[in-house]
């Protein structure tokens, strides 16, 4: 895609000896440890120009594989519209913890509230960690892989209308779901629709 | 009193000196159905074409509904048009509990009916969970003139009620 990317990946060898190339289809992507993943960072931001953090998410491959969570940076450089891609993963499983990047750039603030918020991972150092999306209070971290798109049933978060609505947060009726579109054919057949629609909320499924 | 010019017996002003006779409930119905004061409840796309019929082409005051009142008290019906997620569900209550009786709801859309295409962790499965619904619009999102269709509907409902048995005297009268 751009022709500085093999002399970003050998200037950046030489100073950081624990770096590894990561594969990529489009721009330059690289895989560094936790520890020094600041240290990159401020370096990339000062030295290289990409003085923008155009996004800050995780991946979770899953429960059962190890390492589990990777926290991934996406920069973009300003002057030159090129991007890089930093990928680390995190040292626990189980409580997946990375350094803040708010100290680099403020604006990773609710990129990693909503990190922390979905996928669970901590950031220590981070001015305010709090959930986003969810409410306070929610038990569990909904864009993990062991847990079901219909959600899990737990309390409303006020106790108040809960006591008085009788309500609770449910796991959605999924009907056959999830509701997936077709590749090919025409518009009313690919339209997102049930994969199985032989069960719904009122029929059981049938036993595989 | 039969009028020496005029032989048909009818309601004449001059006679009965201003005065109409009727069924309070009547009146209380008509004063009611005709002056439903909307609390916007827009959470989403739906809400744009809510704002659509309140605009000139559809004009939602032709039905006396023009009269859209955030403050929850000054409001009548709350339109739930969107998208209700368990987080803002409990807010929707509060605002549904702090109406002024009589009041009434319309679930606007497929989302806000049955949680439409939102089967997910975090979006509530209809909004008839936490609070009474009188009037269901299908559509995704509904066209103008469904809310205005279910605008009609709501008024023929509230022109059904008995306002008066509600009351402290209704309670005392026989049957």
């Amino acid at each position: 895609m751009t022709s500085a990317a093999p002399t970003l990946a050998a200037s950046l060898s030489a100073q950081f000896p624990t770096l590894a190339e990561r594969p990529s289809l489009d721009w330059p992507a690289f895989n560094i440890p936790a520890a020094e993943v600041l240290t990159l960072l401020r370096h990339l931001r000062d030295a290289h120009g990409f003085d923008l953090l155009a996004d800050l998410t995780a991946v979770d491959w899953a429960a059962g594989t190890s390492p589990r969570f990777t926290v991934v940076y996406h920069l973009f450089a300003t002057e030159r519209a090129e991007y890089v891609r930093v990928a680390a993963d995190c040292a626990s499983d189980v409580e997946p913890a990375m350094p803040t990047a708010t100290e680099v750039w403020p604006g990773a603030d609710w990129h990693e509230r909503e990190c922390f918020d979905l996928m669970g991972i901590q950031f220590p150092g981070h001015p305010d960690l709090r959930r986003i999306l969810m409410w306070d209070g929610y038990p569990f971290h909904p864009l993990r892989k062991d847990f079901p798109l219909a959600g899990r049933e737990t309390e409303l978060p006020d106790d108040e209308v809960a006591a008085e609505t009788g309500t609770k947060v449910i796991a959605a009726p999924m009907a056959g779901g999830p509701f997936v579109a077709h590749p090919d054919g025409t518009v009313s057949r690919s339209e997102p629709r049930a994969l199985n629609q032989s069960w719904n909320e009122k029929k059981e499924k049938p036993a595989d | 009193m039969v009028s020496p010019t005029n032989e048909v017996l009818g309601y004449d002003s001059k006679v009965e000196g201003g005065l109409i006779v009727s069924r309070l409930d009547a009146v209380i119905n008509w004063i009611r159905a005709n002056s439903i004061w909307p609390m916007p409840m827009g959470l989403a796309c739906c809400a744009i074409e809510l704002m659509g019929s309140g605009a000139s082409r559809f004009d939602i005051s032709r039905f006396g509904a023009e009269v859209m009142r955030f403050p929850a008290r000054q409001s009548d019906v709350m339109i739930v048009a969107g998208t209700v997620t368990y987080k803002m569900a409990v807010h929707l209550r509060r605002i549904y509990d702090q109406m002024a009786e009589p009041k009434w709801v319309i679930a606007m859309g497929a989302c806000a009916s049955t949680g439409g295409m939102y089967r997910s962790y975090a979006t509530l499965q209809g909004v008839d969970r936490i609070v009474p619904v009188d009037v269901y619009i299908s559509g995704c999102p509904p066209r103008p003139e469904a809310i205005l269709d279910a605008l009609v509907k709501m008024q023929d409902k509230v022109r059904q009620d008995r306002p008066l048995r509600k009351t402290l005297i209704g309670s005392m009268l026989p049957g």
